[in-house]
């Protein structure tokens, strides 16, 4: 048994590797960038300190900016997530508390819990991160447009991943 | 002061929070003036080794189109050499000085990594300020315009893309000299816009639209791409579409092209602001 902080430790620099080798180089159709990586953000412990999911976030935000060439773009983005995702977890609480000793995966909560909490939290980053990157108002649709549909592949490829990575794990 | 620490510590989130996304937009802003491009320098060498080592695998894949490209422009260098053209001393009169009349210099390096897909673009290439690679190089392809050169590290250099919303450049229609300004919307990485050309002018599709050389960062007469749609919009310019003639997606190799007497122009042009 591997402890939690060097397990989540591993999974954060695999995604930020997978994430600059692999992601950043996929464009469908010039609407689509999938971000991937706030997948460590969702996946960190229930019992997380909520000064470390902000550390945390902020520190996998400005390792993706580092490899973009976008100082403080995603670090802000994740920021704002990793902030946002104690209130989210309360809003989608299942009957009275989340166990002790369960992980927010699919596993313990269910397909549909998780969805919903991915998807809220997945669309909050990405509207963050879009409007952040363009900066301007001028494109608000076409922008919008864009923070939907990479959203929702986002989301896709997010609960792809722990069908393929968490299957056996009990 | 006891107070004002329990206030602290009951609202540590908040604070941290507000903390860090002030750090973080502070980076951004400062960041988006491309000019200071200088954050970059401390980070570059260790992210541009990285990319060094994956594109060095990589390149494998495109080698032949590659070899295609550089054997192609061969044979187009080889076509204006001087001993080509049949000399004739009245117009080819010896100039033993050379240095004094070169205007821009050229030499070559290799993208190893870029984005098209980001509202604010960039390429990293594999030489620096090692080789005299310094910022506000341009940066060109054999089919056309890239970039300006941003950041230097001592092995690597950081390009904005023509791809990039900052990116501004003077461009004008080779048909009749009418010069404006190029830039960028974001949607499609194959076309760009033109504006400032007033509108009593004849614009047809497929017009050929190159580099002003008003800039002092590349020389006049580089292709930029094709007039592809224009329409006057609002006051009494065009907005034109142009089709790029250069492929990011495919870029690798590419030119750097250093002006020589960039000083001496700005010195004279900031005299006459004065």
């Amino acid at each position: 048994m591997i402890n939690p902080v060097s397990r989540n430790i591993f999974r954060m620099f695999i995604l930020i590797l997978f994430q600059v080798l692999v992601l950043n180089n996929i464009q469908v159709s010039g609407y689509i960038n999938p971000y991937m990586y706030v997948l460590f953000i969702l996946l960190l412990p229930f019992e997380t300190p909520r000064w470390l999911l902000l550390i945390s976030g902020f520190a996998i935000g400005i390792s993706i900016d580092l490899f973009a060439n976008t100082p403080g773009m995603h670090a802000s983005a994740t920021v704002f997530m990793a902030f946002l995702r104690p209130y989210v977890l309360n809003l989608f609480m299942p009957h009275d508390e989340y166990e002790p000793g369960s992980y927010p995966r699919i596993y313990y909560y269910g397909f549909t819990w998780f969805l919903k909490y991915s998807l809220v939290l997945v669309f909050l980053h990405h509207t963050f991160l879009f409007y952040v990157e363009t900066f301007r108002m001028t494109f608000f649709f076409h922008t919008m447009l864009r923070v939907l549909l990479s959203t929702l592949f986002s989301v896709f490829l997010i609960i792809l991943s722990q069908f393929f990575i968490y299957r056996k794990q009990k | 002061m006891r107070s004002l620490l329990r206030i602290i510590i009951i609202y540590h989130f908040q604070i941290l929070f507000v903390i860090l996304e002030v750090i973080s937009i502070s980076l951004l802003l400062n960041h988006n003036n491309f000019q200071k491009a200088r954050f970059l320098n401390i980070t570059q060498s260790i992210t541009g080794r990285i990319y060094d080592k994956i594109d060095n695998t990589t390149a494998y894949l495109s080698l032949k189109k590659t070899n295609y490209r550089l054997s192609e422009e061969n044979a187009k260098l080889k076509n204006i050499l001087e001993r080509t053209y049949r000399s004739d001393e009245l117009f080819f009169f010896g100039e033993s000085d050379s240095i004094h009349h070169q205007h821009y210099f050229y030499t070559s390096a290799k993208v190893i990594n870029q984005t098209v897909n980001k509202q604010h673009n960039f390429l990293t290439l594999n030489k620096g300020s090692d080789v005299g690679i310094r910022p506000e190089m341009g940066v060109v392809s054999p089919n056309g315009v890239i970039g300006i050169v941003v950041g230097v590290s001592k092995q690597f250099s950081t390009v904005i893309s023509l791809l990039n919303l900052d990116f501004r450049v003077s461009a004008k229609l080779e048909k009749n000299n009418y010069f404006g300004s190029l830039h960028w919307d974001g949607k499609d990485y194959r076309k760009v816009k033109l504006d400032e050309i007033p509108y009593h002018i004849d614009v047809n599709v497929g017009d050929t639209v190159i580099t002003s050389g008003y800039s002092s960062i590349f020389p006049e007469g580089i292709i930029i791409g094709t007039v592809s749609n224009s329409e006057v919009k609002g006051g009494n310019f065009y907005e034109i579409e142009i089709d790029l003639s250069v492929d990011f997606k495919s870029l690798v190799y590419v030119e750097l092209i250093g002006n020589l007497q960039r000083k001496e122009q700005i010195e004279l042009e900031e005299l006459g602001n004065d």
